[in-house]
């Protein structure tokens, strides 16, 4: 964000209030902090570290898998997605919702039954160990990484609107702290503290998110239609604002980007590495299918108050304002609170802005701590303990590979963290779901439930899913080539005219895995295949 | 579990039962596994088929047949978001008819033969 495009207002605004915002995050970070230490002291071995010792209820684990979905791009990025492209910014909330199914039918309770600490153990089961678990290790890693960036991208965007901070230093400080948190959180918290925090956090924001839409629906005495009607015209879109069409009806290009991430978003979910390793936290599979339920209401709940929130922002606060703020929206929450605390300048609108900048910034940092310790579960125990030490590695050398590999991808994360800030948040995790639903989502299913599956589709379908979307991202519209929302601005290197390559690149996956299983030379392991399915049906053998 | 390696914690706290290869090919050539994984696939695969075309169609829509999905049903409120707030209203259906078919049909039998391979070992 350029500094010349903050209204002078709300930075006057924002630095009067300061030291409330700063003590309501202080005591967030406190309060979290503390929970760590707290959980910390009860992670003694490789199953609490990974799996938070397997004792969580069905219900703590479903608000805790809420609180790890719902992130910055649920909140913040849809919001401003519906605030400034009206109806098309709500497919988010519908294809984010409507992929729980895929998780819940298909691939939670066969999760549950038949792996361990991470997905490679799953997508590596039948197959040769060292190839496989590389693949899903790096895929785990390269997921969350894209996913990460979303997080890290609204982070950034939360505190330059909050405390005033409009340097490129200022901005990168609030994000390496963000990093640094995380860091903290996962290395001594494991499994367990970031479960906890992520269950505080979920409640916080289906609280914040409850407030917001009661005070939104308030101001329209609780007329919906007039709601959207008032939108509609603020917007100057007129009635196009509520129908489909406005950011992605543009022309036939356009529409193919709809589709592919519209894809890209119900086939995502039961692909995420961070999400997937949740199911281990509960004892049986029955338990994982009640926490998929659970994740379902709440989730769906939130979304369904998105609605509110996003046409609320467009009605109240104004399309041109969130765009002078941030071009991709995705300040519109925030300053949809400020408005409804009573207006920019006031006290009670610096106040709602605070909290529920509060409550972003909780969102932002659950989710980051769940992401980070997917991505180093999967290098402690995919990588090193299987493939570098070849299962030789003791549980404490796992354990500790695990805390540096932490450690280390935060600091990619606020590396990469410091280039992202002008996309939609959504939009920039709608790219991790493609990569998911292409190089994961096949092989889980592959391995799960097709017989003639081998090791060599798995690494074609891991690899070309992997490869292709992220390759096709690399050239999108999404790196280069767009002057307000690219992340490298100046330069146009783009050949891929769509933003999501999901369309493209899940199809791919699907077929690599296929076509690889079907010119194998090696058969499939019928042995190991029947474990597998055994397994994964009945939960016998269960860790 | 099966890996090539053993598992890092082995020898340390006892882990579950482990049948052996043999005793899973053996259960996975059952009838009573079979039932199983009919009763599982049978009602899984279609109902995933089918959300994902009903969702699909939705997108479609949305995308190819604006005017349709513009035209007013109360108020402001148009036929594209009658069709979104389906969509959240089938998702919870599913889930609850899933979890229902579930609970009556997959978990008795999953539970029969895990106790009954559990005592072969």
């Amino acid at each position: 964000m350029s500094p010349v495009l903050v209204p002078l207002a709300a930075a006057a605004s924002t630095t009067e209030h300061r030291p409330l915002i700063i003590t309501l995050f202080a005591v967030f970070v406190a309060a979290t902090l503390a929970i760590t230490v707290w959980a910390g002291r009860q992670t003694k071995n490789a199953s609490d570290f990974y799996a938070g010792g397997r004792q969580f209820t069905a219900f703590q684990n479903g608000l805790a898998v809420s609180g790890d979905y719902m992130s910055a791009a649920s909140f913040l990025g849809i919001a401003g997605a519906i605030a400034l492209f009206g109806y098309d910014g709500f497919l988010y909330s519908i294809g984010f919702l409507v992929a729980w199914l895929v998780a819940l039918l298909l691939v939670a309770e066969p999760l549950r039954n038949s792996g361990r600490y991470t997905m490679g153990d799953v997508l590596a089961y039948r197959m040769r160990q060292r190839p496989v678990r590389t693949a899903a290790g790096a895929s785990t890693i390269v997921v969350s990484i894209f996913y990460l960036l979303a997080q890290m991208a609204g982070a950034g965007v939360l505190v330059s609107l909050l405390l005033g901070i409009t340097t490129d230093a200022g901005k990168i400080l609030i994000v390496a702290l963000v990093g640094v948190l995380m860091i903290v959180y996962v290395t001594i918290g494991g499994m367990k503290g970031t479960t906890w925090v992520q269950m505080v956090k979920a409640v916080l924001l289906i609280a914040g998110a409850l407030l917001m839409t009661f005070l939104v629906l308030l101001k329209f005495h609780f007329n919906v239609s007039d709601l959207l009607g008032s939108a509609a015209e603020k917007s100057g879109k007129g009635a196009a604002f509520l129908e489909p069409g406005l950011k992605y009806g543009v022309n036939g290009t356009s529409k193919l980007d709809f589709l592919s991430l519209g894809i890209a978003l119900v086939l995502g979910t039961a692909g995420l590495p961070h999400i997937l390793i949740r199911f281990y936290t509960v004892p049986t599979a029955k338990a994982a299918r009640k926490s998929v339920n659970w994740a379902i209401g709440i989730i769906g709940a939130f979304y369904l108050m998105t609605i509110a929130l996003g046409f609320g922002a467009a009605a109240l606060v104004g399309p041109a304002a969130i765009k002078a703020q941030n071009p991709a929206g995705n300040t519109a929450a925030p300053q949809l609170a400020e408005y409804l605390g009573g207006g920019v300048g006031t006290t009670g609108g610096a106040t709602l802005l605070a909290v529920i900048s509060a409550v972003a910034f909780a969102t932002i940092l659950a989710v980051v701590a769940g992401l980070t310790l997917a991505s180093s579960s999967s290098f402690a125990h995919d990588i090193y303990a299987n493939v570098i030490r070849k299962g030789k590695a003791t549980e404490k050398e796992e354990m500790r590979a695990a805390r540096w590999a932490t450690v280390f991808i935060g600091a990619v994360a606020i590396l990469l963290g410091a280039f992202a800030r002008d996309m939609n948040v959504a939009g920039l995790v709608a790219l991790a779901f493609a990569v998911a639903a292409s190089a994961n989502l096949p092989t889980i299913l592959y391995s799960l439930f097709w017989k003639r599956f081998t090791t060599q589709g798995a690494l074609w379908s891991i690899y070309g899913g992997l490869f292709s979307s992220v390759f096709l991202v690399l050239f999108s519209p999404v790196v280069s080539g767009n002057p307000k929302t690219s992340m490298f601005k100046g330069v146009d290197f783009h050949w891929f005219p769509l933003e999501n390559p999901g369309l493209i690149s899940i199809p791919l996956g699907f077929l690599l895995g296929w076509i690889g299983s079907l010119l194998s030379k090696e058969e499939p392991d019928r042995g190991k295949y029947a474990e597998l399915e055994v397994k994964s049906l009945t939960g016998i053998g269960a860790h | 579990m099966a890996t090539d390696a053993p598992p890092p914690e082995a020898g340390a706290a006892p882990g579950p039962v482990q049948p052996s290869t043999e005793a899973f090919v053996a259960e996975q050539q059952s009838a009573e596994f079979a039932e199983l994984r009919r009763a599982h696939r049978s009602f899984a695969f279609p109902l995933t088929i089918a959300f994902i075309i009903w969702y699909l169609l939705y997108v479609l829509l949305s995308n190819y047949a604006g005017g349709f999905m513009g035209t007013k049903v109360i108020g402001n409120i148009n036929v594209a978001f009658v069709f979104g707030l389906a969509q959240f209203l089938t998702t919870f259906l599913i889930a609850w008819f899933y979890s229902r078919h579930a609970a009556a049909k997959l978990d008795p039998k999953a539970e029969a033969i895990k106790s009954r391979m559990e005592a072969d070992v």
